[in-house]
């Protein structure tokens, strides 16, 4: 037993010496395609040995091994690299070739005309959702800060983005994937009103201001693709109070964070803002709104998200104003609004790399118009010739929007996406003239589409965008094809140069449908060339751009009713954008200048010749300054609009010509706009407070410097009067708390 | 019987190894603070951890390395933090080990440390837009790693140095910094680590930070 023992351990001694001896040495370099890589782990899989390269990428390591083994190699950023090796006697050299992995953060990503203002991780963030609440000029409305953004114009009279030329009408607003009709409160005459929703049930924030995806259609300009938020970080309950209104809601988180629901009220009145701050307009029923909204949101698996948001209000307001066409007399308006507007969205991966993004929209609005006249002492009266400004209007829409996209991804980061879009309009007027005569009209629409896109990855630094859209709109009786087209190439790490080619298609605006003429889609071409450069907290981007208008509609008033007639309109449009926004430099100060210039004509509806449109200026720029204070506990933000004087016009139709002709036109001043807000957090500095607190104070205006929008005209263009805000100066105070984590924090984190 | 016993020493022998080569990695460990060094661990244990396959400790070391790395290059962008870029891809990688070695060894109070840790990488990455996400699931992460091991050090040196950098504004609190540190202190006194490569890091930061505070 002894000698057997002491044989094992001279066998053990001797394979010691024996492998200690015949330690072989592998060495070599690691580089990418220019240079060496530091950092690599190289390893003989299945055993310790290995080794890390050195800043020249240099590697060596021995090892008692032999026979046949696989070199691995691999470093975060790059892709894996494995040989097969026999290791024998001799040493042996091994140069290894990283290849850069390609991930969306490192590779390039095609951004021509689009402002994205969401993802989180990707550094390339323009704008954050809270970035809304905290610019100055946006009164907490989400296309107010996207109008301090290149390529939206400063239009004061309306809501709606005017986009590089483009009507409001020609922006589309969609809400997951589905489109939203009714995105702004019901229009008012010479008053711009606000978006419906709140900026905080929003994650994700594309603005396009041309050339966007094959995904999206029916707007000749813009697109506004808005995500909600899936689920909330925790539950929460706020109320809010301000001269304006009060809300209350909560968010409940259900214990294994798997699903959520909500519901939150407000009321509105501006009773009490009317009565300090003196408005243009003398109101009969100063408006007020109640709103109510609730959602739903379940991770119906690891990768599903089923979402339902649900929003009704309903508003009243009636007011008069001195009437341009009879001295001594006073217009009335009155407006009643409801409206219902429903989503439901699903996303889910299908295995396969193939994915389902799913969702349904429907919205049911109504609004009563009631118009006409009155004397002094505000008894209705009807004046000879003026009948016509007393009507009633009841509009009654329903619409539905349903949409399916299939995304299978491919090899890297390319990935094809299909599917198809179905939109339901039904529009159903009832007009009644001062003589109780009543003119019901109605019109459905039935829009179909399908579409196809792919993103290729040519290399992680050359990518395209290939798509295409065909419509069919009922009404029309007619099929479009549009093709789109973007591609962008990175320059540097930080830098990128991007192109887009697009065709849109668009109906003619409701008002002017059905038509007794047949009509044609309106069309748009856009050109865009980009370069961009966003490094650590600073962006840097530049667009030129040329859009060409073709079949748009133009009107005949030969009837004594404006119609549409035919295609035969056209326009222009072009310009160049800077944007720059810097949070860097100086500590705790976030700020972003934007300059537009805009060179535009169109010959479109009752247009007498190819004109720049009343709301198009030339020169369009924005400086917006946030500051947090934390001595303070405040953030102090400011705003300064700016745009060069826009035209007006006064068209006339000329009955004996049978022709439109300018009875007058001109130039408006420039316009200049300064806001400031304070947002006061006292919890700041609170030991685990309980409630979050904060204060908010604007004023839009500040210098109460005198605005001008343009010109309204009497019925026979006798008599002209400037279009001015309702207010030079507005104030808001309000306070909002909330229980819980919420809103404020995220103020507070903004600032950080 | 001599089949036998070649392989249970065999056996005997890759365990023992395996040990060893732990053993002689963990030399120092708690001192490696360059960039090089970290990178140098982080691919040793790395190696290790593959070779073994049934072993969580490598596992948990290699992704300890990597958060570490991280946290250099988080805090070289300024106190504030930042260099996204880099951190990133560097807290998943440690994401990816660590998940590898909880496959192996469940509800550990040790990979909780290392969950808030990565999670705290992260936010550190880009404090703006991410101490929504990152500061509750840190949070969250350190609670567990708590419940889970009351008596572990390791979490009382996080707590303390969590409160000690966070400016007073946002919740920082020196004179609760210096409870928990102490807290901790008194833990590793207590602490004995279950062998000799099992996680011991620590008392050196909770040191130190001591010695800021006073």
């Amino acid at each position: 037993m002894r000698s057997v023992s002491l044989g094992l351990l001279f066998i053990v001694l001797s394979s010691l010496v024996f492998f200690a001896d015949a330690q072989v040495t592998i060495s070599g370099k690691v580089k990418d395609r220019k240079k060496p890589v530091a950092g690599v782990n190289i390893v003989l899989k299945d055993t310790y040995d290995g080794a890390t390269s050195d800043s020249l990428g240099r590697f060596s390591f021995k090892t008692s091994e032999k026979g046949d083994f696989v070199l691995a190699a691999s470093y975060v950023g790059y892709n894996a690299f494995e040989q097969k090796i026999k290791i024998g006697d001799d040493a042996i050299t091994i140069d290894i070739v990283l290849k850069e992995e390609v991930t969306e953060l490192n590779a390039v990503t095609v951004t021509a005309g689009t402002f994205e203002a969401s993802d989180k991780k990707k550094a390339a963030t323009v704008l954050d959702p809270i970035d809304v609440v905290t610019t100055a000029s946006a009164n907490g409305d989400i296309t107010g800060a996207l109008k301090t953004l290149p390529g939206a114009q400063q239009v004061g009279e309306s809501e709606g983005l005017f986009v590089r030329g483009g009507t409001a009408a020609e922006t589309k607003t969609f809400i997951d994937g589905t489109l939203v009709n009714n995105f702004f409160y019901s229009s008012l005459p010479n008053i711009a009103t606000f978006s419906r929703f709140s900026p905080f049930i929003f994650k994700g924030t594309v603005f396009s201001t041309g050339g966007y995806s094959a995904l999206y259609g029916q707007g000749l300009s813009s697109a506004l693709i808005l995500e909600s938020i899936d689920l909330p970080e925790r539950s929460s309950a706020n109320v809010g109070i301000s001269m304006l209104n009060l809300s209350g809601g909560i968010q409940q988180l259900s214990k294994n964070k798997k699903s959520s629901w909500g519901i939150s009220y407000a009321y509105t009145d501006l009773s009490l803002a009317f009565a300090v701050i003196k408005q243009q307009q003398d109101y009969t029923k100063v408006p007020s709104y109640h709103n109510a909204d609730a959602n739903f949101r379940v991770k119906t698996s690891n990768t599903g998200m089923l979402k339902y948001y649900g929003y009704m209000s309903h508003n009243k307001l009636a007011f008069t104003v001195n009437s341009i066409d009879s001295i001594g007399y006073l217009d009335k308006f009155a407006q009643k609004n409801t409206n219902f507007y429903h989503n439901l969205s699903w996303r889910e991966s299908l295995g396969r790399r193939w994915k389902i993004y799913t969702g349904i929209s429907y919205t049911n609005n109504k609004d009563d118009i009631k118009s006409g006249m009155q004397d002094e002492a505000k008894n209705d009266v009807l004046l000879g010739g003026l009948e016509f400004k007393t009507f009633a209007a009841e509009n009654k829409g329903n619409y539905f929007n349903a949409k399916l996209v299939l995304e299978k991804r491919l090899k890297g980061l390319s990935a094809l996406r299909f599917g198809s879009e179905y939109n339901y309009t039904n529009d159903k007027l009832l007009f009644t003239a001062y003589d109780n005569q009543q003119f019901p009209a109605n019109l459905k629409e039935n829009i179909n589409s399908i579409f196809a896109e792919g993103d290729i990855y040519v290399t992680r630094l050359l990518a395209a965008k290939i798509g295409a859209r065909m419509e069919h709109s009922s009404i029309l009786d007619k099929t479009n094809i549009a093709p789109r087209f973007s591609v962008a190439y990175k320059l540097s790490k930080t830098a990128q140069a991007s192109l887009a080619y697009g065709v849109f298609y668009q109906d003619p605006e409701r008002r002017y449908l059905p038509s007794r003429s047949a009509l044609n889609y309106m069309k748009a071409t856009h050109y865009i060339a980009q370069y961009q450069k966003v490094a650590n907290n600073q962006s840097f981007r530049t667009e030129v751009f040329y859009k060409k208008y073709e079949d748009l509609i133009k009107t005949s008033a030969a009837n004594g009713v404006e119609t549409a007639i035919n295609n035969n309109g056209f326009g222009e449009a072009k310009g160049i954008e800077f944007f720059w926004r810097d949070k860097k430099t100086i500590k705790t100060l976030d700020y972003w200048i934007s300059y537009s210039y805009l060179d535009t004509e169109r010959d479109y509806l009752n247009f007498p010749s190819a004109i720049t449109p009343n709301y198009v200026a030339k020169h369009t720029g924005s400086v917006v300054v946030k500051k947090f204070v934390q001595k303070w506990k405040m953030n102090l933000n400011a705003a300064y609009n700016y745009n060069s004087g826009r035209p007006y016009y006064h068209i006339g139709y000329d009955t004996a010509s049978s022709v439109y002709k300018f009875n007058d036109r001109g130039m408006i001043p420039d316009y200049h706009n300064v806001s400031f807000s304070i947002n006061y957090l006292p919890f700041i500095g609170k030991k685990n407070p309980k409630s979050y607190t904060v204060w908010v104070m604007q004023v839009s205006n500040i210098f109460n410097i005198r605005q001008s929008y343009g010109y309204q005209y009497s019925y026979n263009g006798f008599r002209k009067q400037e279009i001015v805000p309702p207010s030079r100066m507005f104030v808001f105070i309000g306070c909002f708390i909330s229980f819980g984590i919420d809103r404020s924090d995220e103020v507070m984190n903004n600032a950080l | 019987m001599l089949v036998l016993v070649s392989v249970l020493a065999s056996f005997a022998q890759t365990n023992e190894k395996f040990v060893k080569a732990m053993e002689q990695k963990l030399v120092g460990y708690d001192s490696v603070r360059s960039n090089e060094g970290l990178q140098e661990v982080a691919n040793s244990f790395e190696r290790i951890a593959e070779a073994e396959k049934i072993q969580w400790l490598p596992y948990y070391y290699a992704a300890l390395s990597n958060v570490n790395l991280g946290f250099n290059y988080a805090i070289a962008a300024g106190p504030m933090g930042g260099n996204a870029d880099k951190v990133d891809p560097l807290a998943d990688k440690a994401e990816k080990l660590l998940n590898k070695a909880e496959e192996l060894s469940k509800d550990n109070s040790e990979i909780y440390v290392v969950k808030k840790l990565i999670a705290s990488l992260r936010m550190l990455g880009d404090v703006m837009n991410r101490y929504m996400t990152y500061g509750p699931v840190a949070a969250e992460a350190l609670a567990t790693a708590k419940k889970l091991n009351p008596e572990n050090p390791r979490v009382y040196v996080l707590e303390g140095s969590d409160l000690f950098n966070t400016p007073e504004e946002y919740g920082g609190n020196k004179a609760e910094a210096k409870l928990r540190l102490e807290e901790a202190l008194r833990k590793f006194e207590a602490f004995k680590p279950e062998s000799s490569i099992h996680p011991t890091w620590g008392m050196g930061q909770a040191k130190y930070f001591l010695s800021q505070i006073k």
